[in-house]
């Protein structure tokens, strides 16, 4: 789950990381009324789950409170990568000397937290890890560990000759990794670590994402979730415990396990169609869990054919088969459906599917290759 | 033969009388698979089936059956500690079924399992089958057969689809791995590509892959440098969406997206026979044993 930076921000304060002061805004007169707060130019950012805001223009200078306002205004609904903007930070301006990157990721590869710092941070930070990989140090953590105070400074050092620079960015390093583990983050980013011109070291920026494994167990940080950022049918789906992706095809699919869920729309595309989503229902197959996923896919209107593919191990097919019924007779679902089902309790699901005049296919290829040519056929 | 498990293979169930661990231990012992032991803390002294002896902790298991392989049906909150307790009883083969464990729990808990030389398979993953010999997890056995084809899987059902085929087709399998989708993972490809690659029985491998990460590239390197056998490789997820990402810690670690391309791409640069579709494993493993004779 990615944080805003707002949110971002506090969770890093929290840990002592120290960052300019601010305040996060709804409308352009709160906006104006941090502005006047704080005194002097400050930055309006657009908080939204996306890269390239500065780019978008949803990143400006306001010399006066009135200015905050207007540019507030101009930002807030703006779309940026189709995402409206709801919130935007307000923060006061600082002088620049230099600009570092400090983040934090879970690396598959090396299985622990990897610390990655560069002296030339900034928008450009890939660019520089394609072109010039030896400016970008990094750090493996072990976790029993932890971030060891001489490796901390042994990495600021790369990044300041000034010794009291350096310990500064030490410091918030290890303040870094704090705030990563305390919130089961699977990454936390600082970019840009700035040097101001009166010689601080500041975070100017801040991502994290927190593992959503951790968020069971953790309501704290389950409630920094911004819904409104999601596509409805995708907040929908995982309330009813479902995985979903919405996509612009017309072949909606409801498949069993990620891996097929992912094959099932590729042999769609295989075979000339176009997926209009991705779903997975997961291991336990509630049968309610098939009438949610069969709502939220028959309320797409670009959906013309729907394939269910489910192939039973811990997921019971006659489940999905009392399922299918259910919906069917909780409402009216218009469009043709193609059903595949085979493993755990087949016979079962087959005589269910029967008694209500449906039929079922036991092979992938047909099921998706009938699909899709009843979806063309619709269109 | 096979890899990982066999005959030999005596399984403690830790969590055998949950929802999920009484299901699947049931599955097991009627697949002959040698379940000696099952673990509920609070409910030793109590037998499952009957049969089973349930111990309060695995070391009292181990005393008692000598059991030398776990698998792992706990809740995620609980799972860390039951992996780790397995390790610290001598467990060799650990085999974590649970779905949703905390990423730095299992980071926390590898180097643990490391250092008392034990394998972890998992955690989020479907288990192995040693087909007609054992089954340690949840892959249902009567859609695998004893054979020659070694499988290794990120995935569940997908396995499932690909294992099928492959059985419906007169092709058995000397052992099935499902080595599990979460990012960290006690076994990865590259393990389970070495084991198969010095099992006598195994004369062609099934590789299964998915988007993400980079593991499958690293493996195609593998295959590349050290497997002389045969591989017949899949990845899932050509049409999936790119993800809005956050941040640049992601580009810049691995230098790559882990898209679909990339990953394909690797496995044909390293000799690896690409199916386009589960179905084309058929073929591709029927040219591959054609290859060898």
């Amino acid at each position: 789950m990615n944080l805003h930076e707002y949110q971002a921000r506090s969770l890093l304060r929290a840990a002592g990381v120290p960052m300019p002061d601010g305040d996060v805004a709804s409308s352009p007169a709160e906006a104006e009324s941090i502005a006047a707060r704080l005194g002097g130019v400050v930055v309006i950012k657009a908080q939204v789950h996306a890269g390239g805001r500065g780019k978008a223009g949803g990143v400006k200078l306001a010399k006066t409170s009135s200015e905050a306002y207007e540019h507030a205004a101009r930002i807030l609904g703006m779309s940026i990568k189709g995402l409206e903007v709801q919130k935007v930070l307000v923060v006061p301006a600082v002088g620049i000397a230099s600009e570092a990157y400090v983040g934090l990721i879970l690396d598959r590869e090396s299985q622990c937290p990897v610390l990655m710092v560069s002296a030339a941070g900034g928008v450009d930070i890939e660019e520089v890890a394609a072109t010039t990989p030896e400016k970008i140090h990094r750090l493996a953590i072990d976790p029993r560990y932890g971030l060891l105070p001489h490796r901390a400074l042994g990495l600021a050092l790369t990044l300041y000759e000034d010794f009291a620079a350096a310990r500064a960015a030490a410091g918030i390093m290890q303040q870094l990794y704090a705030a990563f583990v305390a919130n089961g983050a699977s990454l936390a980013e600082i970019n840009p670590l700035v040097r101001t011109s009166m010689g601080q070291v500041l975070a100017l920026d801040a991502k994290i994402s927190v593992d959503d494994n951790e968020l069971e167990r953790r309501p704290d940080l389950a409630m920094l979730r911004d819904e409104s950022a999601e596509a409805p049918s995708e907040v929908a789906a995982r309330r009813a415990g479902l995985t979903f992706i919405k996509l612009d095809g017309n072949v909606g699919c409801i498949v069993n396990g990620a891996g097929l869920a992912m094959a099932t729309m590729d042999l769609v595309k295989y075979y000339g169609g176009e997926p209009a989503n991705f779903l997975d229902i997961g291991g336990s197959s509630n049968p309610e869990k098939v009438v949610n996923a069969l709502r939220i896919i028959t309320a797409d209107s670009n959906v013309k054919a729907i394939l269910f593919n489910i192939f039973g191990g811990i997921t019971r097919t006659d489940d999905v088969a009392n399922g299918i019924v259910a919906a069917t007779k909780e409402f009216h679902v218009k469009v043709p459906v193609v059903i595949r089902l085979t493993g755990t309790n087949e016979q079962v699901a087959l005589k269910i599917l029967e008694g209500v005049g449906m039929r079922a296919l036991s092979d992938m290829d047909e099921a998706v290759r009938q699909a899709v040519t009843l979806a063309r056929e619709a269109a | 033969m096979s890899i990982f498990a066999g005959n030999a293979t005596r399984v403690v169930v830790q969590g055998i009388t949950g929802r999920d661990g009484s299901f699947h231990t049931r599955q097991m012992m009627e697949y002959g698979t040698r379940v000696v032991a099952g673990v509920t803390p609070g409910k030793g002294g109590q037998r499952f089936h009957d049969t089973v002896p349930v111990f309060h902790t695995v070391a009292e298991a181990v005393a008692a059956t000598d059991a030398n392989a776990s698998v792992i049906y706990v809740p995620p909150a609980l799972a860390a500690g039951a992996i780790a307790e397995a390790a610290d009883a001598g467990i060799a083969l650990i085999v974590c079924i649970t779905e949703g464990i905390p990423v730095l729990d299992i980071v926390r808990v590898l180097p643990f399992v490391r250092e008392r030389g034990a394998r972890l398979i998992g955690p989020n993953c479907p288990g192995l089958i040693s087909p007609g010999a054992a089954k340690i997890g949840i892959i249902p056995g009567q859609i695998c057969a004893p054979g020659r084809v070694g499988l290794v899987s990120r995935s569940g059902t997908l396995t499932y689809e690909v294992v099928n085929h492959l059985t419906k087709n007169g092709i058995g399998q000397s052992t099935c791995v499902g080595i599990g989708g979460d990012p960290i993972i006690g076994t990865n490809f590259i393990d389970v590509l070495r084991a198969f690659q010095d099992d006598a029985d195994t004369d062609v491998i099934v590789m299964m892959g998915e988007i993400g990460g980079t593991d499958e590239q690293k493996a195609a390197e593998c295959v590349r440098a050290q497997v002389t056998k045969p591989v017949v490789g899949f990845i899932a997820g050509q049409t999936a969406p790119k993800g809005r990402r956050m941040g640049h810690a992601g580009a810049i670690i691995s230098g790559s997206s882990g898209t679909a391309e990339e990953k394909i791409a690797a496995f044909e640069a390293a000799g690896i026979a690409v199916m386009r579709r589960p179905i084309d494993v058929v073929e591709l493993v029927q040219t591959a044993v054609r290859g060898k004779r």
